[in-house]
């Protein structure tokens, strides 16, 4: 592979979709520097986070009119689209790209939907937990995901009591959280770990989650082979002690970030080693970036709808304004952040490769490419007409055109036309 | 329907299209198969799948209200045999289900009972993978239809999903169902299908995805055409599934993908299967109103279905279905944890109304879940061969069960 296309397949998948520029700068600093750069970056990345205001329905009681609740639920609604809109600009605008990326790897790992939780303060939160514990250790982040108000609601944890277990949030933490399917448990571990985290209960409008002693069943569990009095904590220390985990971590990196098939073994096991006794999420993805497997899976990974469209918005410099066009964009295309389908997160590989999806996607590159700034635009204009071509791939980081593709291209003079049908091209639709 | 539309919809067989599309006719398109296509054939069936998506609670759909252990095990849950519709003495449809219950009285809806498979899965996708690729030891990467598809030569436009993603249920390993959404249907103004049908050309030599992706172009070709004059412009937007159910797949509005599947088979267009799908079934808490709600969105898609069926003369088989049943016993907050064998439905000509299956013991357990009686492939296997009319041989490795007496 040319030494170029490295660095344009690591950021590719590092990134919400990279600029020629900083592909040209990573080319500059080095392959090690800039997985560095990437994973444990430096200097102020300010959030800017939306300003909500309260839940509107802390004001509703039972006495509160019918037209106050239809305002209050309108308010509610708003405050889910101004979040959703605030965090596809992060997307765009992040300095810490890979950092931002890795929240948005959580948030389709732990799948919490904002059309059951209903609260855009506390899918806010979620997020921030993803932010600050999302990059450290993984055995952190799994026991303040089991206080997390938007998971216990997503998964029925406040209904779980000592007197009837519910099984809902039990289940998926081990299935889909922290040891994968056929991960050694059984359905005793399942009823068993499902006792050890009853007598959560939650204050629906300020989002308060607490124990309550009377709710929670304290008598001794055996799960996974162990036998204790289990709570919360104790389970998560349990499930993420298990070999199986880091494993299965490993092998969910590598499904978003590097190849929707199985981790080669050896990889996993570097991954698993930098991983380590201190469950470091950062050196787990340091040593995927790194491994020579990584670089072996260029063009096999399929964009999933909100990097093919913010990495265009990046390319492009579409006007971070137009938030609310995108969010209409990603929901002909079928993932709208905060609202995964289900339990499991998003689609993956070809399942996003349908006639649908591409239909919509012509659209949309048509109306991208007209948005796209004067700039980009006099940059592909300046390019000969025999070299257009070049100059999109350059725009667009993709490494190269097919020939069916290139003769399409060859006879397009006119930029948005030439940008149109590269962001619908196959080439830019894998990564 | 006028002749004339209705002879555009007379598609070759897929086999005739897709040998000759495989064949490298890259300037083939739809009319000229039709010029040179004879009828679909007259007796050709057509399969509506219609997966529900989230673990429907089959004992409070199909109600074993007459078994005192069904009341003992739900009592906030269970329905009373006064509030059912009679099936017979025992059991009874949840009484959100009257267009079926007419159905089921007119001798064309079938009741499956305790249909599952060994070893149950109580995840939800594990479980849907397992009823998507009827490979219930080790789920591949083709589903069922999918593989239909390939051995039906790959035609996309066979096999149509109007969902917004391909179920997995139509993925084939060499080719892949159609996926048309609702909304927008139309090829964008300023794109000719020439231009569409050129990208598709990149796919030789390319990676596996990437090849996909080209495959697209060529499908979108193939598909806007058939779609184009079938569809009515009806401007839709997804439908919400019930609040109370975790999201597990399955969004957007039955009763508009019914519709199309309703006009594409009235228009006799060449797909002899369509998917469609309803989600929110994953009732843990609270399930007794928001899962009559569901049945009640589920049995107004299949009466009004149904009812312009009976005007087609075309051979039309439903199946409807989900990845587990619930669990027999109640949780404490009036819902239900995921169980595994359930009920399914079968609708259509040359379908055997009436109750089939025993009803599994609620009292003899498999872990607290009912045991199943009759392995799903059963079923499939009996849909491939009668509906389809293809061996089910290879596409259910080599599955040898047949649902007897219900088709």
């Amino acid at each position: 592979m040319a030494e170029r296309e490295r660095f344009a397949h690591l950021l590719r998948r590092a990134t919400f979709g990279p600029t020629a520029q900083e592909v040209d700068a990573a080319e500059k600093a080095g392959f090690a520097a800039t997985v560095e750069a990437l994973v444990a970056p430096g200097g102020e990345d300010p959030l800017g986070l939306p300003a909500l205001g309260p839940d509107p329905f802390t004001a509703i009681n039972r006495n509160s009119s019918r037209e106050e609740r239809q305002a209050a639920r309108k308010a509610r609604n708003e405050q889910v689209q101004q979040l959703t809109a605030w965090w596809l600009r992060r997307m765009a605008t992040a300095k810490h790209q890979f950092s931002e990326k890795l929240v948005f790897f959580w948030h389709g790992h732990w799948a919490t939907s904002v059309q059951k939780v209903d609260s855009a303060q506390l899918m806010l939160k979620q997020l921030n937990t993803f932010r600050t514990l999302g990059r450290g250790d993984f055995g952190a982040l799994v026991k303040a995901m089991l206080r997390d108000p938007a998971l216990i609601i997503w998964l029925d944890g406040q209904r779980n009591t000592r007197e009837a277990p519910n099984e809902n949030l039990a289940r998926e933490l081990m299935e889909l959280f922290t040891l994968g399917i056929g991960g050694g448990y059984t359905e005793n571990d399942v009823k068993a770990a499902a006792r050890a985290l009853t007598g959560w209960t939650l204050e629906r409008t300020t989002g308060q989650v607490r124990l309550e002693p009377k709710r929670f069943d304290d008598a001794e569990k055996t799960i996974l082979g162990r036998t204790g009095r289990f709570d919360a904590d104790g389970l998560a220390d349990l499930l993420v002690a298990q070999p199986v985990s880091p494993r299965f971590l490993a092998s969910r990196l590598w499904f978003r970030f590097a190849q929707g098939d199985v981790v080669p073994a050896e990889a996993a096991q570097r991954m698993v080693s930098a991983y380590g006794s201190g469950r470091d999420v950062t050196a787990m993805a340091r040593a995927m970036f790194s491994d020579p497997a990584f670089a072996a899976t260029r063009g096999q990974l399929v964009k999933q709808p909100v990097e093919w469209l913010v990495g265009a918005v990046r390319q492009l410099e579409v006007n971070a304004d137009r938030q609310g066009e995108v969010v209409r964009a990603l929901n002909a295309l079928d993932q709208v952040p905060l609202r995964p389908p289900s339990v499991g997160g998003w689609p993956s590989g070809a399942a996003w490769l349908t006639t649908f999806a591409l239909q919509t996607k012509l659209r949309l590159a048509q109306s991208l490419a007209v948005n796209a700034s004067a700039a980009v635009v006099d940059r592909l204009a300046a390019a000969p007409e025999a070299g257009r071509p070049e100059a999109l791939a350059r725009l667009l980081v993709v490494d190269g055109w097919s020939e069916a593709t290139r003769k399409v291209l060859a006879p397009l003079k006119v930029p948005h036309r030439l940008l149109t049908m590269g962001l619908a091209s196959p080439e830019y639709m894998v990564s | 329907m006028d002749t004339l539309t209705r002879r555009k919809f007379l598609i070759a067989s897929g086999v005739v299209g897709g040998a000759a599309l495989a064949a490298g006719a890259t300037a083939l398109t739809l009319r000229d198969i039709l010029a040179t296509s004879g009828d679909r054939p007259e007796a050709a069936g057509t399969l509506v799948v219609v997966t529900l998506y989230g673990g429907n609670d089959g004992l409070n759909t199909v109600i074993p209200h007459a078994d005192p252990a069904y009341r003992s095990a739900r009592p906030e849950l269970a329905y009373q045999g006064s509030e059912v519709l009679r099936l017979d003495d025992a059991t009874g449809l949840n009484p959100a289900l009257k267009e079926m219950h007419g159905l089921f009285g007119a001798g064309r809806l079938a009741v499956v009972r305790g249909v599952g498979y060994p070893k149950p899965d109580r995840s939800h996708f594990r479980s849907m993978d397992i009823w998507h690729t009827a490979q219930p030891e080790r789920p591949g990467t083709t589903g069922w239809l999918g593989r239909w598809l390939d051995r039906a030569g790959g035609d996309p436009r066979l096999a149509v999903s109007f969902e917004n993603v391909l179920p997995p249920l139509l993925a084939g390993a060499s080719s892949a169902g159609a996926v048309v959404g609702l909304r927008e249907m139309k090829l964008p103004v300023g794109i000719k299908a020439e231009t569409l049908t050129a990208l598709g050309q990149g796919a030789q030599g390319a990676s596996p995805l990437l090849a996909r992706a080209c495959h697209c172009f060529t499908d979108l070709v193939r598909v806007d055409e058939m779609i184009r004059d079938v569809k009515e412009a009806a401007d839709s937007t997804p439908d919400e599934p019930a609040p109370g159910g975790t999201g597990t797949g399955g969004q957007t509005a039955l009763a508009e993908q019914l519709d199309l599947v309703a006009q594409c088979i009235e228009a006799k267009a060449a797909t002899r299967v369509f998917s469609v799908s309803l989600g929110g079934f994953d009732t843990h808490a609270d399930e007794k109103e928001p899962h009559q709600a569901l049945l009640g969105i589920l049995d107004k898609a299949i009466g009004s279905f149904w009812k312009r069926m009976s005007k087609v003369d075309t051979k039309v088989v439903m199946l409807i279905y989900s990845e587990f049943g619930r669990r027999v016993k109640a949780n404490a907050s009036d819902g239900t944890d995921h169980g595994t064998a359930s009920n399914l439905f079968l609708i259509g000509e040359g379908v055997k109304g009436g109750l089939h299956g025993d009803q599994p013991s609620l009292t003899d357990l498999d872990n607290g879940d009912l045991k199943f009686g009759l392995d799903f492939r059963d079923v499939y296997a009996a849909l491939v061969e009668r509906v389809l009319e293809a061996d089910p041989g290879p596409i259910l490795g080599g599955w040898r069960g047949r649902a007897e007496g219900v088709l």
